[in-house]
C-alpha cells in the first residue's frame, strides 16, 4: 500500500503532465482532467493494480476501468503511462497527428488500457454494465469501474443503464460522477439544474456513496466502502465532489478551463504551483 | 441459354431464418449472447431465449443503451447478437454504433428486422431505408442483406463466425425461401444466381426474388439476364460484379432501399471508377415509405419485378 504522501506526488506529477500536454498540443481539456487526478491515480494504484504488461482487451481476471467523460484523455493518458502502460515519453505526442493519444480516447493502434472509445458523451455507463454483465457470466469476480461527467448526466441514454443496471441487479459496477458543478455553457446547475440528484440516483436503485475527490483519505475511506457495498444486489454509484482545475490556483472552479488549454505564461504559471515529483515526461 | 429454375419451396419470413441460427449458435458456442429492446418476438429470438436465459437481455424500449451494453458485453470475449427493427438499430443509435462499436472495432452483430417498405401497415416511422447507407459509411462495419429464410440463416452462422462489427438486415413479411438450405454463404461473395449475356440484374434482399422473376419475363422478350445476388453490400463483391458486366456491358440494381446511399449508389461508384457502362437503379427516390401491405406498397413504390423488367429493357437499349 503507498503512503498518502506518495498518492499526492503522483497525483501532482499527473497534473504537470495534463497542464503540459494540453499546452504543447494547444488545446484540450484541463479542467475536468486536473480536478479528477487524484480519484482517478488513487483506483489504479491502490484498488485496481492491473498488471500493466498484461493488458489484454478482454480484461478476464483483472479489474478494469472506463472513462465516458473521454475529454479528459489528458489525465488517463497519464496516469496510464505513470503507472507503466507505455513510456513517458509518448506523452508528448498528445493530439498530435500520427498518435496514440488521440484528443478523446481510442483503441486505434491498440493503446494499451483502453478498450473502448469515448468522448461522445452518455455511452460509458452502458459499456461498463456490459462489461460488468460479462464478468459475471465468465464467472469473474473482478470489478468493473466508470468514471462520467456530471453535465454528461444531462445525456438521456444514462438513465436508461441507470434503469437496467438495477434491474439486472449488476452488482459489480461502481460509477463515479465526477461532480466538479461546471460544464462548458457554465455551472451545471445553471445550464440544466440535476436537482436532488442523490434521490434520483437512490429512486433509480442504485447504492449512492458521497465522497470528496481532491482529498485521498476520504478517496480511500468511500472506495473501500463503495467495494464493500458491491455483490449485494444493487450496483454502487458515487457522487464524488471535485474542484475543476484543482492544484492550479488561477483554474480552480471555473468552467472556462474546460476545453482551453493553458499559453505560455499560463503554463509557466501553474507548473510553478505543481511539484516535479516524479520527473517531467 | 435456359433460364435455371427456381422453386419456392415454401413462402418464410428471413426473420426466421435468422431465429433458428440463433438459437443453434446458442447451442454451439456458449459466447453468444443476444439482447433486445423488447421486440424479441417480432425478431424470432424467444427460443434463444428460453433455451439461454442467463445469456439473454431484454433491455426494455431503450435502444442506445442496448448496442453499448452490448460493445460491453465483447470486453470479456462475447459475441453479442443485438436485435430490433431496422430504423431502431440504425439511424436511432447512430452515434451508439459509430463510437462504441464501429470505431472501437468492437465484435457485435446489428440485428436488423422489418427492414424496408415491407414491414407494410405501421407505415414511413418504421420503415427505414437509409439504413444501408447509414451503416454502410462506417468503417470497419459489414454489411449483409440476405435475400431468403435459407439464406438469412446461412448468413447468421457467417457473421457469428466473422470477427468485428456486421449490421445483418432482414425482414418481416413472409417472401419466397428458393436458395438451397446448403447453399455455401460466404460474406463479400456475391452468387450468380442465374447467366445471361444482355443485361446484369444486381439484386439483394427480399429483391433477388423479383429480379429473378424478371429475368423469366425477359426471357420471354429475348433478352438474356445474368443476376447476382448481393448478400453482402460491403465488402462490396467488384470482381463478381466487373466480371458480368464485361460480359453484358449494362446492369439493373435492385434493392429496397433508398438510391441515396445504397447497393446501386455503391456499384455505381464502381462503375465510374473502374469500368464506366449503363446502369438503372430500382430503389426508392427520395421518399417516405407508408402505410400499406408488402405487395401492394413494392408495386407502387417501384420495387417489384414488372419495374425490373422496364429498367433491364431500358439499360439495354442504352448500350
Amino acid at each position: 500500500m503507498l503512503s498518502v504522501k506518495k498518492l499526492q506526488d503522483i497525483s501532482n506529477q499527473v497534473r504537470r503532465d495534463i497542464i503540459r500536454m494540453t499546452h504543447m498540443a494547444g488545446s484540450g481539456h484541463p479542467g475536468g482532467a486536473l480536478g479528477a487526478a487524484d480519484f482517478l491515480v488513487t483506483l489504479y494504484y491502490e484498488f485496481m493494480k492491473p498488471d500493466p504488461n498484461g493488458f489484454t482487451m478482454d480484461g478476464t481476471e483483472e479489474d478494469i476501468f472506463f472513462l465516458s467523460n473521454g475529454h479528459v484523455s489528458a489525465l488517463w493518458y497519464s496516469v496510464l503511462a505513470r503507472y507503466g502502460y507505455f513510456g513517458i515519453k509518448e506523452l508528448g505526442t498528445f493530439r498530435r497527428m500520427g498518435s496514440r493519444l488521440q484528443g478523446h480516447p481510442s483503441i486505434i493502434d491498440g493503446l494499451p488500457g483502453i478498450r473502448v472509445a469515448s468522448g461522445s458523451l452518455g455511452m460509458g455507463l452502458s459499456v461498463a454494465t456490459g462489461a460488468a454483465l460479462a464478468k459475471k457470466l465468465n464467472n469473474d469476480n473482478h470489478l468493473v469501474y466508470l468514471m462520467l461527467g456530471d453535465g454528461e448526466l444531462e445525456e438521456g441514454q444514462n438513465w436508461e443503464a441507470l434503469m437496467f443496471a438495477s434491474a439486472w441487479k449488476v452488482d459489480n459496477l461502481i460509477a463515479v460522477i465526477d461532480y466538479n458543478g461546471q460544464q462548458i455553457d457554465g455551472p451545471v446547475e445553471k445550464v440544466m439544474d440535476l436537482g436532488n440528484l442523490r434521490a434520483k440516483l437512490e429512486a433509480f436503485g442504485w447504492h449512492v456513496i458521497e465522497m470528496y475527490g481532491n482529498d485521498i483519505p476520504d478517496i480511500l475511506e468511500k472506495m473501500k466502502e463503495s467495494i464493500a457495498n458491491l455483490h449485494k444486489g444493487k450496483p454502487v454509484i458515487v457522487i464524488m465532489t471535485t474542484h475543476m482545475g484543482f492544484g492550479v490556483k488561477f483554474m480552480l472552479d471555473n468552467h472556462k478551463w474546460h476545453g482551453v488549454p493553458p499559453n505560455d505564461d499560463e503554463a509557466k504559471q501553474a507548473l510553478a504551483q505543481l511539484d516535479e515529483t516524479l520527473g517531467d515526461f | 441459354m435456359n433460364m435455371k429454375e427456381y422453386i419456392n419451396t415454401g413462402s418464410k419470413d428471413t426473420r426466421s431464418g435468422f431465429g433458428e441460427a440463433l438459437l443453434e449458435l446458442g447451442k454451439q458456442d456458449d459466447r453468444v449472447v443476444a439482447l433486445c429492446a423488447d421486440l424479441t418476438g417480432s425478431l424470432k429470438m424467444d427460443d434463444f431465449a428460453n433455451a439461454f436465459p442467463e445469456r439473454f437481455f431484454e433491455v426494455g424500449i431503450a435502444e442506445a443503451n442496448m448496442i453499448c451494453i452490448a460493445a460491453g458485453l465483447t470486453i470479456g470475449g462475447k459475441i453479442p447478437f443485438a436485435g430490433s427493427f431496422a430504423n431502431f438499430v440504425t439511424g436511432r443509435v447512430y452515434d451508439q454504433i459509430r463510437q462504441c462499436i464501429a470505431y472501437s472495432d468492437k465484435n457485435v452483430k446489428i440485428c436488423a428486422s422489418h427492414a424496408g417498405i415491407t414491414l407494410g401497415e405501421d407505415g414511413a416511422t418504421h420503415q427505414i431505408m437509409e439504413d444501408i447507407g447509414l451503416m454502410k459509411m462506417l468503417p470497419n462495419m459489414i454489411v449483409v442483406n440476405p435475400c431468403d429464410f435459407n439464406q438469412t440463416k446461412a448468413a447468421t452462422f457467417a457473421v457469428a463466425k466473422h470477427r468485428g462489427p456486421v449490421y445483418l438486415r432482414f425482414g418481416r413479411p413472409k417472401v419466397p425461401n428458393f436458395t438451397q438450405p446448403d447453399m455455401p454463404f460466404e460474406i463479400g461473395k456475391a452468387i450468380l444466381m442465374n447467366e445471361g449475356a444482355d443485361v446484369t440484374i444486381a439484386a439483394t434482399g427480399h429483391m433477388v426474388w423479383h429480379a429473378l422473376e424478371a429475368t423469366r419475363m425477359l426471357e420471354a422478350k429475348g433478352i438474356s439476364a445474368e443476376v447476382l445476388d448481393i448478400h453482402t453490400i460491403k465488402p462490396l463483391d467488384k470482381e463478381a460484379i466487373l466480371n458480368s458486366i464485361k460480359k453484358t456491358g449494362c446492369i439493373v440494381t435492385a434493392e429496397e432501399h433508398m438510391m441515396n446511399g445504397g447497393l446501386g449508389d455503391s456499384i455505381a461508384q464502381l462503375l465510374c471508377r473502374e469500368f464506366p457502362a449503363p446502369l438503372e437503379m430500382v430503389a426508392v427516390d427520395d421518399r417516405f415509405g407508408e402505410s400499406g401491405q408488402p405487395d401492394e406498397l413494392l408495386k407502387k413504390f417501384g420495387l417489384d419485378a414488372g419495374h425490373i423488367l422496364a429498367m433491364a429493357v431500358k439499360v439495354v437499349a442504352r448500350k
